[in-house]
């Protein structure tokens, strides 16, 4: 009777199971502690993609406790698919539904930062509008006008600080985290993604541009959610970042 | 049964010459003084994202280098099905990039839609070698074009296999057609590990067959007994009797494409570029005189 590879997995993800009979040295010996070479490596390998995946929240528990928390996580849930770039999308909510670090609130929310980030880093490359091609825009034509953003933007919103944490771990002198919900928004100009604080309104916008709300209609929203909205830096981050990929003029407006 | 969808298309081969797995860190040595590097090879599941700067590396080191695409994830040896989103997401990327080579490993490292990130072991049966063939076969059929078959570092054996692992090898190139990636590291550190003499192992490889080689680092540990455990890193030199096995491979296959792997505790430059200036002395001591003796 041979080895299954359902009983070679369940005892590779449970260092408790005795090592499946049949598994042997070249004396037919028992394998032993060699099977623990695979359930090392399976260990090891994922604990590392997440620490390079979520280097803040290695940061902030520290590298003993993120590998035990990788240990949980990669058991609970191992990746589904060969391509680790994109592993750990559930990471977040499972550090949210983790009873011991409920006093830690902010974790999830920073997680999806870095997330985003990652994600951000491998999406899909597009020509970014220049501001010249902006501001040849007749003003009327523009408010009406819809912005596409670019594969590579991201938005995260939280009732925590988290940009300021974000950069309180990975910049040499940032200012400490203030008591502030942040929403951020995520730019890659070239290659390096680049986390953005967005004023008290920012994200309203953004979500609008992203659902095809036209600019003028953007704005308007943008200001009814924080009246010192002001769109005129907002959209001079969005060009520097590259995240502004086309300019539709609304079809509602006839060829003018 | 290879049924090809498309034409096998005519490609640059790997030259048979030294290669480094490509590491980002290295993109500027590369690109300014690669040494006796003469090709790169890239694992295939780092470069599936849609865009960024890991795809624009590469675009360009291919302008450069015969590129090899070497798969970590398909599950070969696995029981299930071959998962068609990976079959999909690697002929996208061989599409793009028309490489000079596809290899992938005789192991597994999926099951029941998880992925285990290793190279997992799998007995050496009649049912296996049918199962690892239909694969091997649909491989070539999606990707249109030959693959290169790698053997494993093992470190347990199991009591149902009844194929000796260069037999086993052998018989899937003549039922596939494929070709193999013979990893010496792979050979020394599952001889060690298994009891077997890696010459022995050598003398019943087909390497006639053999379209590329590898060479990387392993780290000795001990068994429950006391034996000697060796762990295939990748995160060190190339050890002495791995190049001394290497000698005894190119005398009998000649030169060949030969690659360093170092994936793990990666060094900086010089370290990997003397080690592939190693490589390719080696291939300069076995390659057999172009010039025929009568000339």
């Amino acid at each position: 009777m041979g080895v299954t590879e359902t009983e070679f997995t369940q005892a590779l993800l449970a260092p408790d199971l005795p090592v499946p009979e049949g598994l042997c040295d070249a004396a037919g010996h028992p394998a032993g502690r060699r099977f623990a070479v695979y359930r090392n490596n399976v260990a090891v390998s994922l604990t590392r993609a997440l620490h390079e995946g979520f280097p803040v929240i290695a940061r902030l528990l520290g590298p003993d406790n993120m590998d035990g928390l990788a240990g949980l996580f990669l058991r609970a849930h191992p990746p589904r698919s060969p391509v680790l770039m994109l592993y750990g999308a559930t990471f977040p909510a499972f550090l949210e539904g983790l009873e011991q670090l409920a006093h830690l609130g902010y974790l999830g929310d920073v997680a999806r930062l870095e997330l985003a980030l990652r994600q951000s880093y491998h999406a899909a490359d597009a020509e970014p509008v220049d501001a010249a091609a902006l501001a040849a825009l007749p003003p009327d034509r523009l408010a009406a006008s819809r912005l596409t953003l670019a594969p590579a933007v991201r938005l995260v919103r939280s009732p925590w600080p988290i940009h300021d944490i974000w950069r309180f771990n990975t910049e040499a002198d940032a200012p400490q985290p203030r008591a502030t919900a942040q929403d951020v928004l995520v730019v890659r100009p070239e290659y390096d993604p680049r986390p953005v604080l967005l004023p008290a309104g920012g994200a309203v916008f953004l979500a609008a541009l992203r659902d095809g709300v036209p600019l003028a209609e953007a704005d308007a929203a943008a200001r009814r959610a924080a009246e010192a909205f002001a769109l005129a830096p907002l959209l001079a981050e969005l060009l520097s970042g590259g995240a502004i990929t086309g300019i539709a003029p609304a079809s509602s407006e006839g060829e003018g | 049964m290879m049924t090809s969808a498309r034409h096998p298309q005519i490609l640059p081969s790997l030259p048979a010459a030294a290669g480094v797995g490509y590491k980002p860190q290295h993109f500027a040595a590369l690109t300014t003084d690669p040494g006796a590097v003469r090709w790169l090879e890239i694992h295939a599941e780092n470069y599936m994202g849609a865009g960024g700067r890991p795809l624009a590396q590469l675009r360009h080191l291919a302008d450069s280098f015969p590129i090899s695409v070497h798969g970590v994830g398909l599950s070969i040896g696995g029981e299930a099905a071959l998962d068609p989103d990976h079959l999909s997401r690697l002929g996208h990327l061989c599409d793009w990039l028309q490489p000079a080579s596809f290899s992938e490993h005789l192991a597994w490292s999926t099951h029941d839609s998880a992925f285990l990130n290793d190279l997992l072991p799998l007995p050496y049966t009649d049912a296996t070698l049918t199962r690892v063939a239909d694969h091997i076969d649909r491989v070539q059929e999606v990707l249109g074009r030959q693959m290169l078959l790698e053997n494993p570092s093992s470190y347990l054996a199991f009591a149902e296999s009844s194929w000796e692992e260069p037999a086993f090898l052998a018989e899937l190139t003549r039922r596939t057609g494929c070709g193999l990636l013979l990893d010496v590291n792979n050979v020394f550190v599952s001889a060690t590990n298994l009891g077997f003499s890696p010459q022995a192992y050598i003398e019943a490889f087909p390497l006639d067959q053999v379209a590329e080689i590898h060479l990387g680092g392993h780290d000795a540990q001990a068994d429950d007994h006391g034996a000697p455990l060796l762990i295939d890193s990748h995160g060190a030199p190339v050890a002495d009797p791995v190049w001394a096995l290497l000698e005894h491979v190119l005398a009998g296959s000649g030169a060949r494409p030969l690659l360093i792997e170092w994936d793990t505790d990666v060094p900086d430059w010089p370290v990997l570029a003397a080690e592939a200036r190693r490589a390719d002395a080696a291939l300069q001591e076995a390659a057999p005189s172009r010039v025929p003796a009568w000339a």
